[in-house]
């Protein structure tokens, strides 16, 4: 995936105006199977796996013993007894390890999918339209997956993405990912590459892992409470229920520069705290981003003030997301 | 600009910035191919008027989309004017970095340091 094909915020606006297309096939996949194949997802990620129906999809996490995320995944119920969880790329060795190697005593298998799979997303208000109209069947709704040939390819269309905007991503053989591409693009989507990838992701507020996820951070502190189900008992539960009930010391928000001027990752937040991700909105036209701040600090509408670069930039804690498909 | 250009008029420095030399002034910018590996500007963070600017130091920052950059001053002097547009239009610096996305003027300070800047040519050789 090339940062760009012919400018940022030429491919950002073509995806929240029109609808753009991403090569994601840097993404990994492991597929978990067997007849106890969701209580060993149960075991490993942080959502309730268990309310995902066939034909589901579920955004979790992956957690240490102490709640540190390993990973954010995605999660596709293929069956009754499969699923399809997609890593991030520079995660999924270790996601695959650590997958292989927990929960052993549940009878499902845990298999490296990555080299079976192209991902290709398609996204913005005009996705659906265009996906529709090479599809041989209805689409999935949001947070559903299904299988369906496009241009004459067999693939599973998924409602998801990572824009904020309305669209769909495709899993499908590596060797029919350029004719899905080139059908794709003849329909008229834009090509869009890593650069306004991480522009429309931190408009719409989704996290990046190694920015705004790591080990040394909490999915509470993440804002990520909503994908962790404590009671299911997944690994890193009782961290972080001990978190939930205590409150965490840092709070993730968005923030808004005010005035010229971008901060950009480690940036610090004068009295504590540091930007995890930072940019221009091309949507906004202004510096934005997202900060761990103190908790007590965290509430929209807070002024906090940020060192870039030696220079003491305003700016407002804001609501997420940054960006509304309706504005 | 979507052409690669160096003007001959100009004088070069190595972290590509040119100077546009009159006397004992001087207006600044980056070059062509500064602005195209950055992408598209966003952000030029002016210096004051009245700010002192060493040969080889940087003076400010331009933002692109996608990094921040910072800007080396070709020759030392004092700035006499920024370039007020680019606060509303920074992208003047992608479009026309010679002319409408000229950064700084400067009274030099030592009109002999422009001996170590680069022609047109050695500077486009240095790409390469």
């Amino acid at each position: 995936m090339p940062l760009q094909y012919t400018g940022i915020r030429e491919e950002h606006m073509a995806v929240r105006e029109r609808v753009g297309v991403f090569d994601v096939s840097h993404m990994g996949q492991v597929e978990t199977s067997g007849p106890q194949a969701m209580q060993r997802l149960q075991r490993l990620v942080s959502n309730d796996v268990s309310r995902m129906p066939e034909g589901g999809a579920q955004y979790s996490l992956l957690c240490n013993e102490r709640g540190g995320v390993l990973d954010d995944l995605f999660t596709y119920r293929l069956s009754e007894t499969r699923f399809l969880t997609v890593t991030n790329a520079a995660n999924h060795e270790r996601d695959l390890a650590w997958m292989s190697t927990h929960a052993q005593e549940c009878d499902a298998d845990v298999r490296d999918r990555a080299a079976d799979f192209a991902m290709l997303a398609v996204q913005g208000p005009r996705a659906r339209a265009l996906v529709s109209g090479l599809a041989d069947g209805a689409l999935p709704e949001r947070m559903h997956a299904v299988s369906r040939t496009l241009a004459g390819v067999p693939l599973l269309v998924c409602g998801t993405g990572y824009t904020g905007e309305d669209g769909v991503e495709l899993l499908l053989a590596p060797d029919a990912a350029a004719d899905v591409w080139r059908a794709l693009t003849e329909a008229g989507a834009t090509p869009v590459g890593l650069g306004a990838r991480d522009t429309l992701r931190l408009e719409a507020c989704f996290h990046l892992y190694g920015n705004d996820l790591s080990e040394d951070r909490d999915p509470i502190g993440a804002g990520l409470g909503w994908a962790c189900s404590e009671q299911t008992g997944f690994i890193g539960a009782e961290a972080i229920a001990a978190v939930r009930a205590q409150g965490p010391p840092q709070r993730i928000v968005p923030f808004v520069i005010e005035g010229p001027g971008i901060a950009r990752q480690g940036n610090l937040v004068v009295g504590g705290g540091v930007v995890t991700s930072g940019s221009y909105s091309p949507s906004l036209q202004c510096g934005i981003g997202l900060a761990y701040v103190p908790s007590e600090r965290a509430a929209p509408g807070t002024r906090i003030q940020i060192d870039v670069r030696g220079t003491v930039r305003d700016a407002v804690v804001s609501r997420k997301p940054l960006h509304r498909k309706d504005t | 600009m979507a052409q690669a250009s160096y003007p001959a008029d100009l004088s070069y420095h190595a972290e590509h910035d040119w100077a546009r030399i009159e006397g004992e002034e001087a207006t600044f910018g980056i070059t062509w191919y500064a602005q195209d590996s950055l992408g598209e500007i966003v952000f030029f963070d002016a210096p004051k008027v009245g700010t002192r600017l060493t040969k080889d130091e940087s003076y400010s920052e331009v933002e692109s989309v996608k990094a921040v950059s910072d800007v080396v001053a070709p020759l030392s002097g004092e700035v006499i004017a920024v370039n007020e547009a680019l606060a509303s239009s920074p992208e003047a610096i992608n479009e026309d970095p010679y002319g409408e996305g000229w950064l700084v003027r400067v009274r030099l300070s030592d009109p002999s340091e422009a001996e170590s800047l680069m022609d047109a040519a050695a500077y486009e050789a240095s790409l390469t």
